[in-house]
């Protein structure tokens, strides 16, 4: 938690002066119409993203020459709070005078990059980062309108967290290669959910396709998936066996090797529990019938016990009777 | 100039209030509980306070008046008691709420309804009304407890919890009422209808921050939330907080002053301005205002985004708010807004005016222009708002 969660943030406080200038004056606001967007010998783009009903909503009007592709005015409208008009504001501004095509590489973190004061200090507090996601949202639209394709061909991956732009397929790899098991660790290895934290799990400011936590638990199931696999073929060590195989390893060599000899003297055993113990495995049994008086039991039967577990399981194995 | 128009978020302490604070902090500082000398010479003005408290609810001396911390352990402390009592045991498996309720309730409730309580949220109607009956409706032979707030936090809207607290008193079910935003603003007396448990925070009414607290009917104790050195009677432990009650206590006797000036001037003040915004083209207001609290305004502007709103107030200095201060923090929509079936478009475009008996009339004449101003400027950037006249060109030549 600490001490500035504790307090709570004043959100105002932390934009950049140059966000509380553009949402004071705002330099790009406006509309292009098609009056004026002919005079330039321009086409005339305008794109709608987000919704009134959502707390966001911005449309980008571009005037965009036919020959060279070039957006010659670029100008905004925006339903959003001081930041998203900022941010459509300075997203506007990023595109004039690039080429369409240069203007879809614009992402929101270019956008809050252009806000900031200085280049180490971000230009909105985290919670704020999502309205900048839209700025870059109705570019591609407009892209798309632009040159008549539809607006999916200019993602080439799955976004799950839009305001640091981490795709799907990083996160995957960046979890399995550092067997992350924890959000924590995905926002400290990746940056996705540290912002407006929509991503995270369902409930947020944003309904999500693909959640963080879904990421992990499907990680898990993969692990538990290739751990069985592995059980089946024989291809596992020991210490990496889930608990349930660990014991069903344990039994079988038990099975396999000694029980029917106990059995044979009336008596039998039974495993209460295993536990890793420093470098240690530690296998707790219980004697039932007529072991649990035998001398032995805490002797020849126990080492017997030991030697063939170690032997065939792992030899870090210690065998503690209750 | 600068105007605070969010007294539903917290009030000023009245100078007089904080005038009878003082002595408490650096020449009276005995622990109340103290045998000697230091404890004795608080104990007067301690009991001075509780008596003004009592006075400004009207209860009687056999029920408790418990000084707790604030609103929010209040209402926590009767819902877990009910859970301990009641839920835990398996006695009772209900409760019923307003969907319209301050989160220290709401949450509550959550946290009741994780731990296997059955939960009713009661809806508000179209004018951001509760209405008795439906109570009457959800209430089972399993349910514990009532809760519903006296008066709303963002519309103002004055429920009818004297009709609700006689239903749940036939049906035998416990009633408890956040009154938070009810004090100093409606007339509160405990005795003339059923209510086993009501909830005051002082800073809402010209006292300090950091102390409230929770009537308990005669009959109806609760386990205690905070358990320790038996301090109130061993309901609620804790050193008691000698300068936030008397100030607790003064500020209780100056809200019932004040009461008629609430309700008359500051009533007059509010419609005045009131009528002003509603000039405003494109504007609503919820909850018809005779049904209102005498101080509060929830207005959507059609096209504005509440926080750019708020924004703009806020550089000419007007404080307002979209909501609940709580949750100024998180980014979502206007829960009233979408309880009162107000279209999708408007969920983000509230905002709460409060007053309080220190707003003036210069203050609102100023605010008016203000907001005229932000109206204008806010619209000419919405992108949902077709402020412009069609065929106007705007844009390329104007800023």
């Amino acid at each position: 938690m600490g001490m500035d969660s504790l307090i709570g943030g004043t959100i105002w406080d932390e934009y950049s002066q140059k966000v509380t200038e553009l949402m004071n004056n705002p330099q790009n606001m406006g509309e292009i119409t098609e009056e004026q967007a002919e005079a330039m010998g321009a086409k005339l783009i305008v794109a709608d993203f987000g919704a009134e009903s959502c707390g966001d909503a911005v449309r980008l009007y571009w005037a965009v020459d036919p020959k060279s592709d070039i957006i010659l005015e670029s100008k905004f409208k925006s339903f959003g709070c001081g930041t998203a008009i900022a941010s459509s504001d300075t997203m506007a501004e990023l595109c004039k005078g690039k080429t369409v095509d240069e203007a879809v590489k614009i992402t929101n973190i270019d956008v809050e990059k252009a806000m900031r004061d200085t280049p180490d200090v971000p230009a909105v507090p985290p919670q704020k980062m999502h309205c900048s996601v839209m700025a870059y949202d109705v570019i591609k639209k407009a892209a798309a309108q632009y040159k008549g394709v539809d607006v999916d061909s200019f993602e080439e991956e799955i976004i799950v967290c839009e305001c640091a732009r981490v795709s799907l397929s990083t996160l995957k790899e960046v979890i399995r290669i550092n067997d992350l098991t924890t959000i924590e660790q995905i926002v400290d290895y990746t940056k996705a959910g540290a912002f407006c934290k929509s991503c995270i799990r369902p409930g947020g400011h944003e309904a999500k396709d693909i959640y963080l936590v879904d990421l992990l638990e499907e990680y898990e199931k993969e692990k538990m998936a290739k751990a069985a696999d592995a059980s089946l073929s024989g291809n596992i060590a020991f210490a990496d066996m889930t608990i349930v195989q660990k014991i069903k390893a344990v039994d079988k060599v038990i099975d396999d090797n000694i029980r029917a000899m106990l059995i044979m003297d009336g008596g039998n055993i039974e495993i209460l529990d295993i536990k890793e113990n420093g470098g240690y495995i530690d296998i707790y049994i219980r004697y039932l019938g007529a072991c649990s008086g035998c001398a032995s039991s805490s002797t020849g039967t126990l080492f017997a016990i030991e030697n063939i577990l170690r032997e065939k399981l792992d030899q870090n194995i210690r065998v503690l009777p209750i | 100039m600068k105007v605070y128009l969010d007294n539903n978020a917290t009030t000023i302490v009245d100078p007089h209030v904080f005038a009878e604070m003082e002595p408490f902090f650096v020449q009276r500082y005995g622990n109340p509980n103290s045998l000697h000398l230091f404890a004795s010479e608080t104990h007067k003005p301690l009991k001075t306070a509780m008596e003004k408290i009592y006075a400004g609810i009207n209860a009687p001396k056999e029920d408790s008046v418990v000084i707790t911390s604030c609103a929010t352990e209040s209402n926590n402390w009767v819902f877990k008691s009910i859970f301990f009592e009641y839920i835990l045991t398996g006695r009772k498996n209900h409760i019923i709420v307003s969907e319209v309720e301050h989160p220290s309730v709401i949450a509550n409730a959550k946290f009741l309804e994780a731990h296997g309580c059955k939960v009713t949220y009661l809806p508000i109607n179209s004018e951001g009304m509760i209405e008795a009956h439906t109570v009457r409706d959800f209430i089972t032979p399993k349910t514990a407890l009532v809760s519903i707030m006296w008066a709303n936090n963002e519309t103002g809207a004055i429920f009818p919890v004297q009709e609700i607290g006689n239903i749940c008193a036939e049906a035998g079910v416990l009633f408890h009422t956040d009154a938070v935003q009810a004090v100093g603003k409606t007339p509160i007396d405990v005795q003339s209808f059923n209510v086993d448990y009501l909830t005051m925070s002082a800073h809402k009414f010209h006292g300090p921050k950091g102390v409230g607290a929770l009537y308990i009917r005669k009959g109806k104790e609760l386990t205690p939330l905070m358990h320790g050195g038996a301090q109130m009677g061993g309901l609620r432990s804790g050193t008691l907080n000698v300068a936030g009650i008397v100030g607790m206590g003064k500020a209780m006797e100056q809200a019932v002053d004040a009461l008629d000036y609430e309700m008359h001037e500051i009533r007059e003040l509010r419609d005045a301005f009131e009528d002003q915004l509603l000039e405003i083209e494109d504007t609503f207001v919820v909850t018809p205002r005779e049904k209102r609290t005498p101080n509060t305004i929830l207005i959507s502007f059609r096209g504005i985004e509440g926080e750019a709103m708020l924004w703009d107030l806020n550089r000419a200095g007007i404080a307002a708010s979209t909501g609940s201060a709580c949750a100024s923090e998180d980014l979502e929509s206007n829960p009233v807004m979408e309880a009162i079936g107000a279209e999708a478009d408007l969920a983000h475009t509230a905002i709460r005016f409060s007053l309080s008996r220190y707003t003036t009339k210069e203050e609102l004449d100023y605010a008016i222009e203000i907001v005229r101003e932000a109206v204008k400027r806010l619209r000419s950037i919405s992108s949902s708002y077709a402020y412009t006249p069609k065929g106007h060109v705007s844009g390329l030549d104007s800023h």
